[in-house]
């Protein structure tokens, strides 16, 4: 059982976003989290690093496996979470409050294509 | 793969009520990990691990030219092996690629082998052997089905095994590589992980009481997970990553198993002239100066964007904290200290050549 945090949006591909003032900060779910069992590496972009929506930005490694991270929206990486680099096991501990990437949005609009809590636990089954 | 049956051991519903996460392999379906792979890595290499390796295969071969036959299919040479002794080598084609890798058992009655070979490979070497067996008065009986195997791997392994199986001295007297039978088990002083330890054959059932017996007595509950990476980390081959029809034992370093000296055996002149004449690829060990890890598949260049190889497994070593990896690559860059570069992902990251032991093993003496 993985919680899912309301008020946050969320993508099919298990990130979820945070929006502040024009900004989309961005993490992985709890269930990503689960999934991926203890990780040991998060592959981070650099700031002013630009991605459309949906294009891979980084990537979580867990012992055996590594799983490609989405950019939920298009826009511009204006700041990388150095803590959940240099201690990736963050990201087991509390998926919500460690967040990966904050993106400066290029079309608010994408949002509308995100999911909310209750459709993501649907999604999950949960 | 989904519809294809999975088989699963004897002790399939011993992992379930573990919670273990199952996950298909070699056609069966086998416990990956019960608590964690890092926990089970670190508890096998200090204290003491079983795993459910009954899906491995177990041949016997006998009659009156069992030794000339297995001579002939198998690399390493096994006259002059004396009863109680294991041998590890490969099957060859005649091409020099590999048909598997396994470990043969003299057994004390005179031509009687036992192989112990791939799960994944079970069908088709005892085709192979039926095949080449022709001309040979042998019998080739697969029993696979009928054994259970659990490897109890750890400093701690010898400990546990006397304290249950008993037979103090015969255990503690056993030295790497070799084996005796006792009250219907074949306990064997080998392993998959670079630690000392054993592997116990038995019937399906003593097998299943053998579980909850170690279970009882502490031994943590490992999966396929940590074994590969222990074994990784070891320098030991796994078939289809490091060795197959296309990597020979040459290629792959292994030639030290291979008696070239020997009077035959199949595949033994395409050997002799990779050999002589090298080979275009080796496999390597490499290390990554960083936390990214190189993942079977990903591409080895050179420092102008060359490609030169392949990773064939790698991890986040969780012994010595380093990202590691075994790749094939060109011949011509395959020296010691030579600087690879490994591309993962989006970027590229700096390493180097090193030996593929990557972790000091400790084997009983």
């Amino acid at each position: 059982m993985s919680t899912v945090a309301e008020g946050l949006l969320y993508s099919k591909s298990h990130e979820w976003v945070k929006v502040e003032d024009g900004i989309a900060i961005i993490g992985v779910s709890d269930f990503a989290q689960k999934e991926m069992g203890d990780i040991t590496y998060v592959d981070v972009p650099d700031v002013d690093d630009e991605f459309e929506k949906e294009e891979e930005f980084g990537a979580l490694e867990s012992v055996k496996a590594s799983s490609d991270l989405y950019c939920p929206v298009s826009g511009v990486v204006v700041e990388v979470n150095e803590e959940v680099v240099d201690q990736p096991e963050l990201v087991n501990a509390d998926a919500y409050a460690n967040w990966i990437i904050k993106v400066k949005m290029a079309d608010e609009s994408e949002l509308d294509d995100l999911l909310d809590a209750a459709a993501y636990k649907e999604l999950i089954g949960e | 793969m989904e519809n294809e049956v999975m088989k699963q051991t004897c002790l399939y519903d011993n992992h379930v009520a573990l919670g273990a996460k199952m996950s298909p392999f070699a056609g069966f379906i086998m416990p990956i990990q019960y608590s964690g792979i890092t926990e089970e890595h670190l508890a096998v290499r200090q204290h003491v691990g079983m795993f459910d390796v009954s899906h491995m295969g177990e041949v016997f071969i006998s009659g009156p030219d069992a030794e000339r036959f297995v001579n002939h299919i198998f690399t390493n040479e096994i006259r002059g092996y004396e009863a109680g002794k294991i041998l590890y080598g490969m099957m060859l084609y005649a091409d020099g690629g590999v048909v598997d890798d396994l470990l043969v058992y003299r057994e004390a009655e005179p031509n009687h082998f036992l192989l112990v070979v791939n799960a994944s490979n079970i069908d088709k070497d005892y085709a192979w052997m039926k095949e080449q067996s022709e001309g040979f008065d042998v019998e080739i009986d697969n029993q696979s089905d009928q054994w259970g195997q659990i490897a109890v791997q750890g400093p701690k392994a010898e400990d546990v095994v006397v304290e249950l199986l008993h037979h103090d001295d015969e255990i503690r007297n056993l030295g790497f590589y070799e084996y005796f039978r006792a009250d219907g088990l074949i306990i064997s002083r080998t392993g998959y992980t670079g630690e000392d330890g054993f592997e116990i054959y038995a019937s399906v059932d003593v097998t299943k009481r053998l579980w909850d017996a170690f279970l009882t007595a502490g031994v943590t509950p490992c999966g396929l997970g940590c074994r590969d990476t222990l074994r990784f980390e070891a320098g030991l081959p796994l078939y289809g990553d490091e060795l197959s029809a296309d990597i020979s034992p040459i290629m792959a370093g292994l030639g030290m198993f291979c008696k070239l000296d020997k009077e035959e055996f199949i595949g033994k002149d395409a050997l002799v002239s990779q050999k002589n004449h090298g080979t275009p690829k080796k496999l390597v060990g490499i290390e990554v100066f960083d936390r990214a890890i190189p993942r079977a598949g990903y591409p080895v260049e050179l420092e102008d964007g060359t490609e030169v190889g392949v990773v064939t497994t790698g991890y986040h070593s969780i012994s010595l904290d380093k990202s590691i990896c075994f790749a094939l690559v060109d011949t011509s860059c395959s020296s010691l200290d030579t600087p690879l570069y490994v591309r993962i992902r989006r970027k590229v990251f700096p390493g180097k050549v090193v030996k593929k032991r990557f972790y000091q093993t400790n084997y009983k003496k």
